[in-house]
C-alpha cells in the first residue's frame, strides 16, 4: 500500500515534474510527520494552557481585588496589543538570555526553557489574554440573579464559579472561543522564527534541499487547512454535547 | 456522646421570647435613598409571616437583607442567634439556616431538576452523594414533581420551576424559607401549585416568610400580616383583624384597592 502510494508520486514526478517527495523519500516524509507532532504539541499545550489563563483571568477580573483586577488588565493589555511575533521573541531572545543556565551532568550547560517550551509559555500567555476577554463576555451574560440564588445556596465566590458561572459563560462564548483556538493553532507557525521544528520549519527544509516549494506549499496549506478542520470539529462536538435542552432557544 | 431526643441540650429551645428571626431598627439606603427606615419585627420559630405593601415599599430589599444577600446600613438582625449585620458574619452558617426562594426562580438552567436539587448539599456540604440523591428524589416527589427529575429548567412550566426552586432550597434542610413573590412571575392556573406546596410546608411547621401580592393566601396561612409602605411597618397583626379592621389610612387604600 505505502510502497503503492510512493511509487505513484515518483511516477508523478517523473511524468509532469510534480515533485512530493515528501510522500515518496522516507527522509523527508519523517521531516514532516515530526513537524506535524511538534505541531500538535504545539496546539494542544497551547490551547489547553490558554483555557485555564482565560478562566482563572476572567474569575481574577471580576473578583474583589483591586490588585488583582488591574494585575489581569494589565496583562490582556500587554498581551493583546502587542503583535505575537514580538512576544515570541521577546521571551526567548528577552527574558530567555536572562534567565540563568542549567548544567547537565556531563557539564553542558543548557537553557532553563528550550525554545519548544518558550513558544509554549509565549503563545499560551498571547491567546490567554484574548480568552479572558471572551470568558469575561460569557460571565456577563450569566444573570446576576442565577449567581444569587447560588449565594443564597450558601456557595462562595469560587464555588459558584466552578460550578455555575463557568459552565454557564463557556456555553456563551464557545463560538468565539473556536475562533481564537483556530486563530492560535495557525498562529504556533511563528514559532518557526525561534527555530522550533514544527511543520512549517521542517517543510521550508524539504523545500530548500529538494526544490519544491510550490508542491511543499500545497503541502503545507493543506496540512493547515485538515488540521484547523479537526478542531472546529472537536469545538462543534463538544458545543452540542453542551447544549441544554430547552434552553436559550 | 448520646442525645435522647432531637431536641437534646444542643438544640437551642424556641420559646416566643426568643424569636428565630429577629429585626431591630433595621435600616437599608441605596445612595441617597433610604428604602428601610428602621424596621423591628418578630418571628417565632413554625410561625408563617407575610409581608405586604405597594411596588417600592421595600419588601423585597427586607427580605433579602435576612439572609445577607443585600447589607444593612443600619440596626440588627439575628437568625438562629446568628448577628447578620456582623462584619465577620459565617454567611455559610447563616444561608443553611436560611432558605430562599425567588420570583424568577432562579435555577441553573444547565443542571437536570433532580442535579439543581442535589447541587447544594453536595458542593457547599459535601454531603454523600447517594444520601443526597434519595433525599433529592424524595423532595421532587413531595413537591409533585416526581417523574421530572431528568428533565432541565428549561423543559419546566413556571410552576414547575418554581416548585423544584422550592425543593432545592429544602434540600439544604433550613429552619427558615423565605419566599420572595415566588408567584408574582407564575401564569394564573400555575400560581395556585405552587401556593398549594408552600402551604403545606407552612402546615408542617416550616417557619415561613413571604413577601407576596396574594392577599387571599396570605390571609388564609400567615399566622402574622406586615403591612410596609415607604420603609416603614405601617401596620401590622394577624390576618383576622387586620383584614377585617385596618386601623391606618394607608392600609385600607392598599386593600382596597388589591381585595
Amino acid at each position: 500500500m505505502i510502497e503503492a502510494i510512493q511509487e505513484w508520486f515518483r511516477h508523478l514526478y517523473e511524468t509532469t515534474g510534480f515533485n512530493f517527495t515528501v510522500f515518496y523519500d522516507p527522509y523527508d516524509w519523517d521531516r514532516y510527520v515530526a513537524g506535524l507532532r511538534t505541531t500538535l504539541l504545539l496546539a494542544v499545550a497551547t490551547i489547553l494552557a490558554s483555557l485555564v489563563i482565560g478562566a482563572v483571568g476572567a474569575l481574577l477580573q471580576s473578583g474583589p481585588s483591586r490588585l488583582l483586577r488591574g494585575l489581569v488588565n494589565g496583562f490582556v493589555v500587554v498581551f493583546r496589543n502587542t503583535p505575537p511575533l514580538v512576544q515570541i521573541f521577546f521571551f526567548y531572545f528577552g527574558l530567555g538570555t536572562l534567565l540563568p543556565d542549567l548544567r547537565t551532568a556531563d557539564g553542558l550547560r543548557v537553557p532553563i526553557l528550550t525554545n519548544v517550551q518558550w513558544a509554549i509559555v509565549s503563545l499560551s500567555l498571547f491567546a490567554g489574554a484574548f480568552n479572558v476577554e471572551i470568558f469575561r463576555s460569557g460571565i456577563e451574560a450569566v444573570p446576576k440573579t442565577t449567581i444569587e440564588a447560588a449565594e443564597a445556596l450558601g456557595y462562595t465566590r469560587l464555588k459558584a464559579y466552578r460550578h455555575i458561572v463557568l459552565p454557564l459563560a463557556l456555553r456563551v462564548c464557545l463560538p468565539a472561543l473556536n475562533n481564537n483556538l483556530i486563530n492560535l493553532l495557525k498562529t504556533t507557525t511563528l514559532a518557526y522564527a525561534i527555530a522550533v521544528p514544527e511543520t512549517l520549519y521542517a517543510v521550508k527544509q524539504i523545500w530548500s534541499e529538494s526544490q519544491n516549494v510550490l508542491e511543499m506549499m500545497l503541502v503545507l496549506l493543506a496540512t493547515y487547512a485538515v488540521l484547523v478542520g479537526v478542531l472546529v470539529w472537536i469545538m462543534h462536538r463538544w458545543e452540542r454535547a453542551l447544549r441544554i435542552p430547552g434552553y436559550g432557544r | 456522646m448520646t442525645r435522647a431526643t432531637p431536641d437534646g441540650p444542643s438544640a437551642p429551645a424556641w420559646t416566643p421570647d426568643h424569636p428565630i428571626v429577629r429585626l431591630r431598627d433595621v435600616r437599608k439606603s441605596f445612595g441617597t435613598f433610604e428604602v428601610l427606615k428602621g424596621i423591628s419585627l418578630d418571628v417565632a420559630k413554625g410561625e408563617v409571616v407575610c409581608i405586604i405593601g405597594p411596588s417600592g415599599s421595600g419588601k423585597s430589599t427586607l427580605i433579602r437583607c435576612i439572609n445577607a444577600l443585600v447589607p444593612v446600613s443600619g440596626g440588627s438582625i439575628t437568625v438562629e442567634g446568628i448577628e447578620v449585620t456582623d462584619p465577620k458574619l459565617d454567611k455559610l452558617a447563616l444561608r443553611r439556616k436560611v432558605g430562599m426562594v425567588f420570583q424568577q426562580y432562579n435555577l441553573f438552567p444547565h443542571k437536570t431538576a433532580l442535579q439543581n436539587v442535589m447541587m447544594a448539599p453536595l458542593h457547599v456540604l459535601g454531603q454523600d452523594k447517594r444520601e443526597v440523591e434519595g433525599r433529592a428524589r424524595a423532595l421532587l416527589a413531595k413537591v409533585r414533581l416526581a417523574g421530572k427529575e431528568d428533565a432541565y429548567p428549561g423543559e419546566l412550566s413556571g410552576g414547575q420551576q418554581q416548585r423544584v426552586a422550592i425543593a432545592r432550597s429544602l434540600a439544604m434542610r433550613p429552619d427558615v424559607m423565605l419566599f420572595d413573590e415566588v408567584t408574582a412571575a407564575l401564569d394564573p392556573e400555575t400560581v395556585k401549585e405552587v401556593l398549594v406546596t408552600i402551604r403545606e410546608l407552612a402546615e408542617e411547621g416550616m417557619t415561613c416568610m413571604l413577601v407576596t401580592h396574594e392577599m387571599n393566601f396570605a390571609r388564609d396561612v400567615a399566622d402574622h400580616i406586615y403591612f410596609t409602605d415607604r420603609g416603614v411597618i405601617v401596620e401590622h397583626g394577624a390576618p383576622a383583624t387586620f383584614f377585617a379592621s385596618a386601623r391606618d389610612e394607608r392600609t385600607r387604600r392598599f386593600l382596597s384597592q388589591v381585595l
